[in-house]
């Protein structure tokens, strides 16, 4: 990437996938970075919650109240969007966002690998979420669920294209559910590095680049948690779709 | 001869990628759009505004989503053509 008169810094080059221990080819079994860095997102998450919730004290600490906050905003988000009904899922989706803003997070840790950047590990989350959905759907509403593309308020005629039109988009949902999130955090961590070759090769002027870099690190943090967000509460919108009666 | 051919379609692969990326502004557009009339409607009614914040969150990333396709004709033009 650097031969000719390019950045010295290939800002793809962090998400490389690389085998642990040893060299060669990866098989599904390799231990990568990948596999230390989810393992480290679990184990961080268990701790946190495990510790907040371990002194159940009347007057919150520091880290039982940080879970507290936690616990009551996705309680909140899962039960005013999926409604009563869907608030069994809460566990779920508990899972879904506390896993994707610490695995965010710690991605931004300068030297860390950010595990959601792979499409792989976003597709898996998000496919999942598209199986749930589909058999709770038809588990609750039998082949009442498919009523869900044939939009009876619209007139007739337009009804056959409506139809159409849903089924695209309910089968590309999960295309969107996963890229949205992989795409976000694998763009803003390519935009940091493209900054840092910018910082090296400038001078005295990188300054520039890097305050620049500092100010891109912060907007990284909030999309860190507005992704985690944002795919969570879809995941409520497109359950709510699943468990409740009337929807649209 | 076919070194040629090689840079030419590498050529048009990278050109593609670019122009495929362009989807974004619109998506751009869309967020702004979604962003700015939900400002404008908070403004005048203040206190109705944080239950409508789910609503927003789900109407950018719906907008969102169209420009996340052209991002991934992008990708896909990079790296898998």
């Amino acid at each position: 990437m650097a031969s000719e008169g390019g950045l010295a810094i290939d800002p793809m080059h962090q998400f490389q996938i690389v085998p642990l221990f040893g060299e060669g080819p990866l098989h599904w079994y390799t231990v990568t970075n990948q596999t230390l860095w989810l393992a480290i997102t679990v184990l961080a998450l268990t701790a946190f919650l495990v510790l907040g919730s371990s002194r159940r004290a009347v007057i919150p600490g520091r880290l039982q109240s940080m879970g507290e906050v936690l616990y009551t905003f996705v309680h909140r988000m899962v039960e005013d969007v999926t409604g009563h009904e869907g608030a069994k899922f809460f566990p779920y989706i508990m899972v879904l966002f506390t896993f994707i803003v610490t695995s965010n997070l710690l991605g931004l840790i300068p030297g860390s690998f950010a595990a959601t950047s792979h499409i792989a590990v976003t597709a898996t989350l998000a496919l999942v979420v598209f199986l749930t959905v589909t058999l709770v759907g038809l588990y609750n509403k039998g082949i009442g669920f498919l009523g869900m593309f044939w939009v009876a308020s619209a007139p007739l005629v337009l009804r056959p294209v409506l139809a159409l039109i849903e089924v695209i988009s309910y089968f590309v949902r999960p295309v969107s559910h996963s890229i949205r999130l992989g795409g976000n955090v694998m763009a803003g961590h390519a935009v940091m590095k493209v900054f840092a070759g910018f910082a090296g090769v400038m001078g005295v002027a990188s300054v520039v680049p890097i305050a620049a870099i500092a100010a891109i690190y912060g907007l990284e943090m909030l999309v860190a948690v507005v992704q985690a967000y944002v795919f969570a509460i879809l995941t409520c919108v497109y359950l709510r779709d699943a468990v409740g009666e009337a929807h649209h | 001869m076919t070194g040629d051919f090689v840079q030419f379609a590498l050529m048009g692969k990278y050109i593609g990628a670019g122009l495929a990326t362009m989807g974004l502004g619109g998506a751009g557009i869309g967020v702004g759009i979604v962003a700015g009339n939900f400002l404008s409607g908070a403004l005048r009614n203040p206190s109705a505004a944080p239950g409508q914040t789910a609503n927003l969150f789900v109407g950018i990333a719906f907008a969102e989503a169209l420009g996340i396709f052209s991002f991934l004709i992008a990708l896909l033009l990079m790296f898998a053509v």
